[in-house]
């Protein structure tokens, strides 16, 4: 296997730091025994089925149980009123964003289960439990359900209108929260000197996450001991149950136990704190029997949030050599029907701050509008914000080169942040610590070929094929994030990582984390770097997460911080358990810890050859003989906590070519280049697979996904895999990737984080390579996804398949 | 009613109802967990599982129909000492899976196809396993695994 | 999934007798539509009589100039039949063609033209072969086998039991896959028979249809040039979205021209 250059060749290692080992993980997922919640019997266990809403836009006259609960196996039918009954709260957003003038987000009232009025079609308003899942079924159909239904909003741009139907009473304008960002002032000013004006108009479709495993939720309750607990398909098991249990069902948090087992993939998706979970915690007690729910995929396209849906205006201000003055974005974005746990920091502090790119425009103005429509929430979907920002900033990029006749890497490359100005502030919040992203773009250029392309190109006409190319850099912020920053962005909570370093008295180690693997590699990214700490081979660590009983916090994984925030957590424990070895070792060794050096797994007085191992201190830790008990507690486990002191901010530049039939308006990706700079790399393969799955997802964004409501009645039309396009194997091209280092300046690691970029730039690389390749026809933008029957009309419309020969 | 099948070997009997998917059965009844169910469509081959030597989807097989049939799951593949297929294996070396979740179904579909085409071009490889959703990996290892996987087939033989 | 009685007979007399007997039984053929149909509500048969048991319906035969399909015959089956792959290639590589390889080791050539779905591959090849489906009550010309949306000419309780497809002197099909379902969005089967020049289009429409309009030109002169200037109609085509009228039509057009091409 190929791994980004330049970096194995150093390691001496073989289970740490650079080495591309073989997943500890594999094993269970190859011989089928991975252990998903879905997977997990309890005793006494019942089933539940949701009731939804068909219905966009409805009031609840009224639901007759009766039928349902005289059903077979039917154990209970419970509907919003008993959620009410019993003093059951509302689902809490838990990143508020502050509006314009100071004025807070609206939000209101998300009850588990609809109280008076659905707003979306899948909005629950029963939850029918019996014996089994085929008997729940069967009564979930006889649930008698008395709509009044009501006109619908579902577009943003409908939404905004003066006179669109409310989606909630109290807020008659639909708008969540009116947010800006950057110098409105000092950017006017410049879009009045500027010698030329690119603008665009977009939008950012809306997609459906849609990881392999359906969400999934299983309650259960120990009355003898008064115990929750919660088993969730949830990449942050902790921040459920803290939100769950302290904000919804009023759980004090010793009396709940989370479990988020094995994941099959998150990539947002399951970052929420959702209905469910804590509809099946809140009817277990209730029942006093386990509670199993699992969502089917039809069910989770009208579930599950989704993602994107941005309607965006942007105009860029150049001077007349190119050189970016201003940037102005207006972008209307959709929260859906209720407000999801991080719905309206997503298209607000995920998105205007990354609107400076990697590039040196001095001023820059963003306001977004998040408002409300009759469709499923709207929250973080891979890349959450960063994928919108570089997609309008690219696109615009691409759009202005165009029209003052420069070259598209040229262009680039007179506006680009010079790798001796960081740390860089932008003007847009951001300060980033590092990066080369010229180097990147030099190397991707090199590597796509960029100078033969026009070759290819006439290759490509002389087969009646449009041929294009298109390039994208991009800078994310990711790491997230530094606590002081989020709580001044809104966030209720704090944004560390902990993890916990057990050492066995026989000198193998437990690693506890806070954050959660659902298919990042977690369990040998980790081990490597204990290994590497502690010179342990990492069959001798293991990894364990997702468990609230086991772990004692952790803020989860999202936002690519597992290893930039949570791996410089385990840095630090394994710093403390050096700390602590050395102690002991100084005792065992008769020399003063100053004296006492670690490497190699032995603790060595320094200058001799009196050395204890790893092991000898661990056993001595844990049988205290020889040892300072007066000055040192016996037991080797160390927490460490770590707050990053700021994001961490990858950046790169990828390089799509597509080919395009002018017939069928079919575009196939032939070539995908990335060069990114990530910081420092614990595992190339595992980068190698996070980066190219990353691109997939932007390429299904770019050419296949598109989550289509009717504007009118708000049904979901690409409401299951029947109808919105998955990428498939025999879809993808090959992705190279490679990587241009500069280390993260401030954490301990160096590390970045790898696991959203690919998502970021391919959406703008691809779309970049659609427009070149339908340029000659005066085409300077298409919307995503770029599917046959769009492009096939794009180019109808440009007067058609008889000019594509120029 | 009762139906009597070969399980990855093994004979069982089990008590079915008409509407009962073979994918259920195997996950409910016969508590073989590690074939999956990732959608309700047909189309996700998550769930994939051989029946008499061929790859079915097995959320829209009914387990009534197998009275006498050969059926083999994930649990399936490895030597009972624990010795990994050389599919599962070439998945292992080249980083062939990330969440987990379709890999059973994906294993099992790549045995298969690699059974009837021994020494695939990325084309065909991709092509052999059109029917399985991977949301994680992007596919490109997936592919060098069911190549890499095939010729360790063609060995083994 | 409702309950349903699971009946399994052995022959198609048999099959036709539990059919008969129970108005809303249905047969089970490879059950790649009716299952996924049944598992979401959207079909609940009281009784599914299951074909598999039933020997006769399974196999291809050669007989004389025409190739017989068995209704029960996989499509992977007939997609690696040397047979039909020496006699009727395009009909091996639109079998090999349908769903993925999970759907062709179940799916049947008989459950996909009974179903009928107007995107189904097989009623493009049934009817542009101007094959004979025969039942276990008669024989029907494919001109009046497919009669609308999920609609044939089969009465209650009759079994499609194979199809007698004529050797053609040359045959290709040409399917533009929906991106998502893999079914087709269009696909076109274009035939030289002993009847003339048959044209099939599949997926544009409520139900397979001939394009009679195509068929005169080719008549004429069969060659990707003769249809240069063709500007098939959009009317009456479907429009959902993957794809409206219009592009259909153009598909129509372009799909057409290849599989022309590939027979010059």
């Amino acid at each position: 296997m190929n791994h980004p250059a330049g970096i194995e060749g150093a390691v001496t290692n073989p289970t740490g730091i650079g080495a591309s080992m073989r997943r500890k993980e594999d094993m269970r997922f190859l011989m089928g025994r991975g252990n998903y919640v879905a997977d997990i019997k309890l005793p006494d266990m019942t089933a539940g089925v949701f009731v939804r809403s068909p219905h966009a836009h409805a009031r609840i006259v009224s639901i007759d149980k009766k039928a349902a609960l005289a059903m077979p196996g039917v154990v209970d039918v419970l509907t919003g009123e008993d959620l009410k009954t019993d003093g059951v709260g509302g689902l809490p957003c838990a990143w508020p964003v502050v509006g314009k003038g100071g004025a807070p987000t609206k939000e209101p009232a998300h009850p588990a289960i609809a109280q008076g009025k659905v707003r979306y079609v899948g909005d629950a308003v029963a939850f029918v439990i019996a014996e089994s899942l085929a008997q729940a079924r069967n009564a979930a159909e006889a649930v008698v359900v008395e709509y009044d239904v009501l006109p619908a909003v579902v577009g943003v741009l409908d939404a905004i209108k003066p006179g669109a139907v409310a989606v909630f009473d109290d807020i008659p304008d639909n708008v969540c929260v009116d947010w800006e960002l950057g110098d409105k002032h000092a950017t006017e000013a410049a879009f009045k000197k500027a010698a030329h004006i690119a603008r665009i108009s977009l939008v950012n479709n809306r997609l459906v996450g849609n990881p392999m495993e359906p969400r999934a939720a299983i309650g259960a309750f120990d009355r003898s001991r008064g115990q929750h607990t919660l088993y969730t398909t949830s990449q942050f098991p902790h921040i459920v149950k803290l939100l769950m249990g302290n904000f919804v069902l009023n759980i004090p948090q010793h009396k709940l136990r989370v479990v988020s087992p094995d994941v099959g993939g998150g990539f947002g998706v399951k970052q929420f704190h959702y209905a469910e979970e804590a509809v099946v915690t809140w009817a277990a007690k209730r029942l006093g029997r386990p509670v199993k729910w699992v969502c089917d995929r039809s069910e989770g396209f009208i579930s599950d949030a989704h993602g994107r849906d941005h309607v965006t205006e942007a105009e860029m201000a150049l001077d007349e050599n190119g050189k970016f003055l201003a940037l102005k974005v207006s972008t209307i974005a959709n929260m859906g029907g209720y407000l999801s746990t991080f719905g309206p920091n997503i298209p607000t502090n995920l998105y205007g701050p990354l609107l400076a790119g990697v590039y040196t425009t001095p001023a820059i103005y963003c306001e977004v509008k998040a408002v409300f429509t009759n469709t499923v929430p709207v929250d973080a979907y891979r890349g959450a914000g960063r994928p919108e920002a570089t997609f309008v900033l690219e696109r615009l990029v691409d759009v202005a080169a165009s029209e003052l006749g420069i070259d598209k890497a040229e262009i680039r490359r007179r506006n680009m942040i010079p790798s001796n100005a960081y740390p860089y502030q932008t003007p847009v919040m951001m300060e980033y610590d590092s990066g080369d992203p010229g180097g990147c773009l030099t190397k991707a250029l090199a590597n796509a070929d960029w100078n033969g392309f026009p070759a290819r190109k006439a290759a490509s006409a002389a087969k009646g094929k449009l041929r294009g190319i298109g390039l994208c850099t991009y800078v994310e912020a990711c790491g997230l994030a530094p606590s002081r920053i989020a709580i001044r962005l809104g966030v209720r909570g704090g944004l560390f990582e902990s993890a916990a370093v057990r050492v066995h008295p026989t000198g193998q180690v437990t690693v506890l984390m806070g954050s959660h693997n659902h298919g990042q590699g977690h369990e040998t990214t980790f081990a490597q770097i204990v290994s590497e700490r502690l010179s342990i081979p990492a069959e001798n660590i293991e990894i364990v997460f997702g468990d609230t009983d086991k772990v004692q916090f952790g803020l989860g994984t999202y936002g690519s911080r597992s290893l930039a925030v949570g791996g410089s957590a385990l840095w630090k424990a394994t710093d403390k358990v050096i700390a602590k070895g050395k102690k002991i070792a100084a005792h065992m060794l008769e020399a003063a810890d100053t004296d006492i050096e670690f490497a190699d797994g032995m603790f060595s007085v320094a200058g001799t050859d009196r050395a204890k191992s790893f092991a000898e201190v661990a056993l001595s830790a844990h049988f205290p003989v020889d040892y300072p008990l007066e000055i040192l507690e016996p037991g080797l486990e160390e927490q460490a906590f770590y707050d990053p002191v700021n994001f961490t901010f990858p950046c790169g530049a990828h390089i799509a070519e597509v080919e395009i039939d002018p017939e069928t308006g079919v575009v196939e990706l032939l070539s995908y280049v990335c060069v990114d700079d990530i910081g420092t790399v614990i595992n190339p393969m595992i980068v190698d697979g996070q980066i190219t799955g990353g691109v997939v997802q932007g390429v299904g964004q770019a050419l296949y996904e598109d989550c289509v409501y009717d504007p009118e009645s708000g049904q979901l039309l690409s409401g299951s895999f029947m109808d919105y396009c998955m990428p498939r194997a025999d879809h993808v091209p090959k992705v190279s990737v490679e990587t241009h280092i500069t280390k993260c300046t401030h954490n301990p690691l160096g590390s970045k984080g790898c696991g959203e970029l690919g998502t970021i730039g391919s959406p703008a690389t691809v779309i970049n390579a659609v427009v070149d390749a339908l340029s000659h026809l005066g085409v300077n933008h298409i919307d995503m996804p770029a599917s046959p029957h769009r492009v096939w009309r794009v180019i109808n419309e440009a007067g058609g398949a008889a000019r594509v020969a120029q | 009613m009762l139906i009597q099948f070969v399980l990855n070997g093994k004979p069982v009997a089990v008590d079915v109802a008409a509407y009962d998917l073979l994918a259920d059965v195997v996950r409910e009844k016969l508590g073989l967990t590690g074939t999956h169910i990732g959608c309700d469509t047909s189309q996700c081959g998550a769930c994939v599982v051989h029946i008499d030597g061929r790859s079915v989807k097995s959320c829209s097989t009914l387990a009534v129909t197998l009275e006498g049939a050969k059926v083999t799951t994930i649990e399936g593949l490895a030597s009972p000492s624990g010795q990994l297929h050389p599919m599962q294996q070439a998945f292992h070396e080249q980083h062939g899976l990330q969440c987990g979740f379709c890999t059973p179904g994906m294993v099992m579909s790549a045995v298969d196809f690699a059974s009837r085409n021994p020494n695939p071009t990325p084309a065909e490889a991709a092509a052999g396993i059109e029917g399985n959703f991977c949301r994680c990996t992007g596919y490109q290892n997936i592919v060098k695994s069911v190549i890499a996987g095939a010729a360790a087939m063609r060995v083994v033989k | 999934m409702l309950n349903f009685e699971y009946l399994r007979p052995s022959t198609v007399t048999e099959a036709g007798a539990m059919l008969g007997k129970m108005s809303e039984a249905r047969p089970l053929a490879g059950g790649m539509t009716l299952i996924p149909a049944m598992k979401l509500r959207l079909a609940a048969p009281t009784a599914l009589v299951d074909l598999a048991g039933v020997p006769e319906l399974n196999g291809i035969k050669v007989d004389g100039k025409t190739v017989i399909v068995g209704a029960m015959t996989k499509h992977a089956d007939v997609a690696a039949s040397a047979d039909v792959r020496r006699l009727i290639p395009a009909l091996a590589d639109l079998a090999g063609g349908i769903g993925d390889a999970q759907v062709r080791n179940k799916g049947t050539l008989g459950g996909s033209i009974a179903n009928n779905d107007p995107a189904a591959c097989y009623p493009a090849a049934v009817l542009a072969l101007g094959a004979t489906v025969t039942t276990n009550r008669r024989k029907i010309a494919a001109d009046s086998f497919f009669t609308g949306m999920f609609e044939t000419a089969l009465e209650p309780g009759e079994i499609v039991t194979g199809v007698t497809f004529p050797v053609p002197a040359a045959a290709a099909y040409e399917k533009f896959r929906s991106p998502a379902s893999r079914y087709a969005l269009v696909g076109v089967f274009v035939a030289k028979t002993t009847g003339g020049v048959r044209v099939a289009v599949t997926g544009a429409a409520t139900c397979v249809f001939r394009a009679s309009a195509i068929e005169s030109i080719l008549a004429e002169k069969f060659s990707a040039e003769a249809l240069a200037s063709l500007r098939f109609p959009a009317d009456g085509l479907n429009s959902d979205l993957h794809g409206d009228a219009q592009y259909r039509a153009q598909l129509v057009g372009v799909l057409t021209k290849r599989a022309v091409a590939k027979l010059s």
